[in-house]
Formats: C-alpha cells, structure tokens, sequence
C-alpha cells in the first residue's frame, strides 16, 4: 500500500520549526475564536492528519484567487499547509492537461469517495453550456460530477459564492454560484476579490482538526472571519466618530488618514477580516493603503452603484420621473384649486 | 436585491416623487383658491410686513400665555431644533443630500448628535405625555396627531439604533431607519406634518388678515 505522510511530516521536511508549527496553531485557535486549550488538539490533528485530497475547479473566473492564495509573499506555515493538501486537480497549477488532467480528477474522486473536499472559484454559467469549458465538459456537469463524492464543498472568492462580476447585471452567460446548484454536500464560501488565504488555511485547519466546517453566517460564510464588519474593526473608525472625513483622494484629510466614508468606503455594510487579518503578511488593507472599501465580500457588491457614492446616498433614479411626479402634483393641485372654488362659489351664492 | 438595496433604491424613489408629487398638490390646491371677497373697510395695509411680522411673533409666546405653555414651548423647541440638527448636521445625512443637492456642509461630531437625537427623541416623548394627560388635548387629538408623531419618531429611534446595534446588524437597521424615513416622506404632505411647507405661508396669510381687518397681532 502506498504510503501516504501526515501533515505535521510534510512541515518537518520542509523545515518548520516546532515553535513556528505552534506558532501558527495558535493563530489559528485565535481567528476562529477557539480557547487555547484547543491549540494542542489543533497542533495533534494536524500533525497527524494524512494529506486530505483536494479537487479544485475553476470556472467562469479571472485566477486572481489563485494568484493571491499562491503567490505568497514568503513561504508562510499557512502557506505550507497548503502544500501539505494533496492538490489533485487544479487545471492552472498541474503540469498535466486534456485526458490525463481529467484522468488525475477521476483517480482521486475514486480513491477518496466521500472524504475528499473540492474548493471551487468561479461562477457557472447556466445560460449555455458552451460558454465555460473544460476538456468539452460543461462547468455545471463537471461541478455535479465532481461534488457527488465529496465531503464538502468549498466556494473560493466572490464569482464562486455570490456569481460574481460574471452574473453583474445583465449577467450575459446566466452565471450562479455554487450555492445556488449545490444542495445536499456543506458549503462554505469564502468570498472576496480575492480572498484572504489565512481565512483558507483556517477553514481548512478546523475540517482537518475537527473534521467538520465552521460555524456559517447567512451567506454561507465562517463567522469567525466574517462575524464582524470592517468599519467595526478599522484603525480610522474614530475619526469617523469624530466627523473628520477625507473629502477627495488628494485633501489633507486623506493625508492625515481621515476616514473615506464620503469617498464611497462601503466598510459599514461589508463582513470581512481585512482589517484585523490585512493582507501582505498583515503588512495592510485597502482602507490603510488610501482607498476606500469596495464591500468585495458581499453578494452582488458589484451592482450596488458607484464605488465611490457614499454609502448615505439614496438612489433616486432619473430627474425626468422626479418632474413627471412635480408635473402630475401641478396637475393634481390644479384639479384641487378648481374644485374648491366651485365649492367656494356655490357657497357665495347660497350665502 | 436586498433590504438595504430596496430601501435606499426603489422605495426611496417612490417616497420622494410622493413627496414632491404631494406637496405640490397640497400647496397649489391652496394657492389657487379663490380669494375671499372682504368688503370691509381696511384698516390697515396687510402687506408682506404684516405676514412677516406675525411669522416672527408666534414664534414666541404672549404674556398672559407665558407660564401656561412654558413646558409645551420648550420641549416644543427641542423636538423641532433637535429634528432640525439631526437631519441637517449628522455628515452621513450632509453626504446623502449632497448627493442630489451638488453640495454639502459642515457637520457635527457623531457624539454630540447622539446627544441631540436622544433629547429629541425625550421632547417627543414629553408631548406625547402632554397630549394623552390633558382632557383637552386628548379630546381634539385624532389618528392624525398620533401618525404624525409615530412617524416622526420613527426615524429618529430607528437612526439612534443603528450606533447601539443591540446585536442586530448594521445593514438591516441601516435598511430600518431608511424605510422608516421614507414613511415620512411619504405620510409628510398629506398629513398634519404638512405644517413643514404650510407653516410660513399659513402664518403670514394670517397676520395679512388681521392687520387688513386692524387685529393686533
């Protein structure tokens, strides 16, 4: 029988040190709100745990979500613990294509029928199966093939949990997220464009410590992660408080760091983890860099009007309906006036 | 679409051509009635002057009346600056009517109107005392005096939530406090909060009245 080494086996040869394996224990324990004593069942699960058998899918979607989970900027422990998946299908990152890619997706759906996770970015078109190939397999039925065995299901970034930009209005290619056509396997969706990898990485640490997912919010999303809003959460909330606002990208106020509420920051409305979490080695997040928050992890957050409209702001539609309903008042005021004189006349003259 | 789309989209439109639609209703069926015919002798000009002369005294009371109406009076005024403040001073409703207006104004910190919107909401509160306590007050209140008062309430309790939360989350008091606003817009024209657009016109068309027929306003 193959041999197949733990996890906490792929980090020794690797070079993790123990400390730095613990480390990253705790970390975990802390973003998913677990008590410390959890952290050393955390460190044995892992350790122990054999390479979990991952099958990825990319649908209607741009790689931006594989470039921020694998474009690390050092080689993290989270990012080695992505290493220590068996990533048996991914048809941007493997070296194999056409049959024998789709052999290798075969062979591991067989091999780990019913435990294996599939994590999933992009949308699926449903408009026409020809809009979204892969080796002339439609994205719908390559999905239902492939989820019909696993343990659950992942939905990476905003396209896969939500439809993403692909179904923004007048969504062309009829695109719906995994959601929408899975229904009997767990889904967790961990959206953004893109996502934090450590939110990943953790989500992937509770199945493999636990062996079952997080806690989900109403959107299908990790609580411990997405629990609380970024306003709540941001280093330049009290100046909101304050009521001191950059006006313009360029003011003193955005120089001083003011908050970018007026420049559209859709950070009140919005449940992410960028801005305790950051991104770069916790180095920043948008809102840090200078920009406002896009509300990227929040269904259909491209659809919601301009990204740099406050969030304050109604939307009343066109000028033209506001002097049709002006008009129609003239005209109703008008039909009023003449009937009360009529009133009025017939009183004079009784009078 | 979610609530919060739904709020500050459709049913924010709808309320606003109500509004506009309505209040150009209610004023021009007014303006244009026919004006009374009064054959007596004028004993004074009943101009402009005289219009403004009585917008400004009813603004403060008349001696004899003075100590009977103090507390009515005061908390009176601040429910209508309290109101005044918290929809013209808070930056997030500066940013929202800047949007149509093309300009904004200076705010004040989110504190201080916390402050105001409670004691306005307490004012509120006092009347409301005032009115079910006093047999005559009650006795020519009706559905119209209470709507009014519960729907200008309304989006100033829902807005003093949306900082406390009470574990609901922000969006859906957000949606709340807009669908609670558009019901004043909607209700606003019609109702005796039509008083926000009638008061001056009504006022001074009074005081020309009276100085024509040599009342002392």
């Amino acid at each position: 029988m193959k041999y197949t080494p733990t996890v906490g086996e792929i980090l020794q040869a690797k070079g993790v040190s123990r400390r730095g394996f613990l480390k990253y224990c705790a970390t975990t324990a802390s973003l998913l709100a677990l008590p410390p004593s959890m952290i050393p069942r955390i460190a044995a699960a892992i350790e122990n745990a054999r390479r979990p058998s991952v099958i990825w899918l990319s649908f209607q979607e741009c790689t931006g979500c594989t470039e921020s989970l694998t474009r690390s900027e050092s080689p993290t422990v989270e990012g080695l613990i992505f290493d220590a998946i068996s990533l048996d299908y991914h048809h941007t990152l493997q070296a194999a294509s056409g049959d024998q890619a789709e052999a290798a997706r075969h062979a591991a759906m067989e091999e780990n029928y019913g435990s294996y996770l599939v994590l999933v970015d992009g949308s699926i078109p449903m408009g026409n199966p020809g809009f979204s190939t892969i080796a002339g397999i439609s994205n719908h039925d390559m999905l239902m093939e492939t989820v019909a065995g696993a343990a659950a299901v992942v939905s990476i970034g905003s396209c896969a949990a939500f439809g993403g930009i692909p179904a923004a209005r007048p969504n062309p290619t009829g695109a719906v997220a995994v959601r929408d056509l899975v229904k009997d396997k767990p889904v967790v969706n961990i959206p953004g464009c893109p996502p934090i990898a450590m939110v990943m990485t953790a989500v992937l640490t509770q199945f493999l410590t636990f062996g079952e997912l997080p806690k989900l919010d109403k959107h299908g999303r990790p609580v411990a992660f997405f629990g609380t809003t970024i306003h709540d959460r941001c280093y330049r909330r009290p100046f909101y408080e304050q009521g001191k606002f950059a006006e313009t990208f360029d003011d003193e106020g955005a120089k001083a760091g003011w908050c970018l509420y007026k420049l559209g920051c859709r950070g009140p409305t919005t449940y992410n983890a960028c801005a305790t979490v950051k991104w770069n080695i916790g180095t920043s997040f948008p809102i840090q860099s200078g920009h406002p928050c896009l509300g990227c992890s929040e269904p259909d957050f491209w659809d919601k009007g301009g990204f740099y409209q406050p969030l304050s702001t109604g939307h009343f539609g066109s000028g033209a309906k506001l002097a049709g309903a002006a008009a129609a008042g003239v005209a109703l005021g008008a039909v009023a006036a003449a009937a009360g004189r009529k009133r009025q006349s017939k009183y004079t003259k009784e009078a | 679409m979610d609530l919060l789309e739904l709020a500050r989209g459709p049913v924010l439109q709808a309320a606003a051509y109500i509004l506009v639609g309505g209040t150009i209703w209610r004023l021009l069926g007014i303006i244009l009635l026919a004006k009374k015919p009064d054959y007596s002798e004028a004993r004074g000009p009943g101009g402009l002057g005289a219009a403004a002369k009585v917008i400004w005294s009813r603004a403060y009371t008349a001696e004899p009346f003075k100590r009977a109406t103090l507390y009515p009076k005061i908390m009176g005024y601040v429910l209508h600056v309290g109101l005044f403040a918290t929809v013209l001073l808070f930056v997030p409703h500066i940013v929202f009517f800047e949007g149509f207006l093309g300009f904004g104004w200076p705010g004040l910190p989110n504190s201080i109107i916390f402050f105001i919107g409670v004691a306005t909401v307490i004012s509120g509160v006092a009347l409301l005392v005032r009115r079910l306590t006093s047999p005559v007050l009650k006795l020519i209140s009706n559905f119209d005096d209470y709507f009014s008062w519960f729907v200008t309430m309304l989006p100033l309790v829902t807005g003093l939530l949306i900082p406390i939360r009470l574990g609901i989350r922000y969006e859906t008091l957000l949606a709340v406090h807009i669908l609670s606003v558009a019901l004043l817009l909607i209700w606003l024209p019609f109702g005796k909060l039509g008083h926000t657009f009638l008061v001056f016109l009504t006022r001074g068309t009074t005081g020309m009245v009276f100085e024509r027929r040599g009342a002392k306003t």
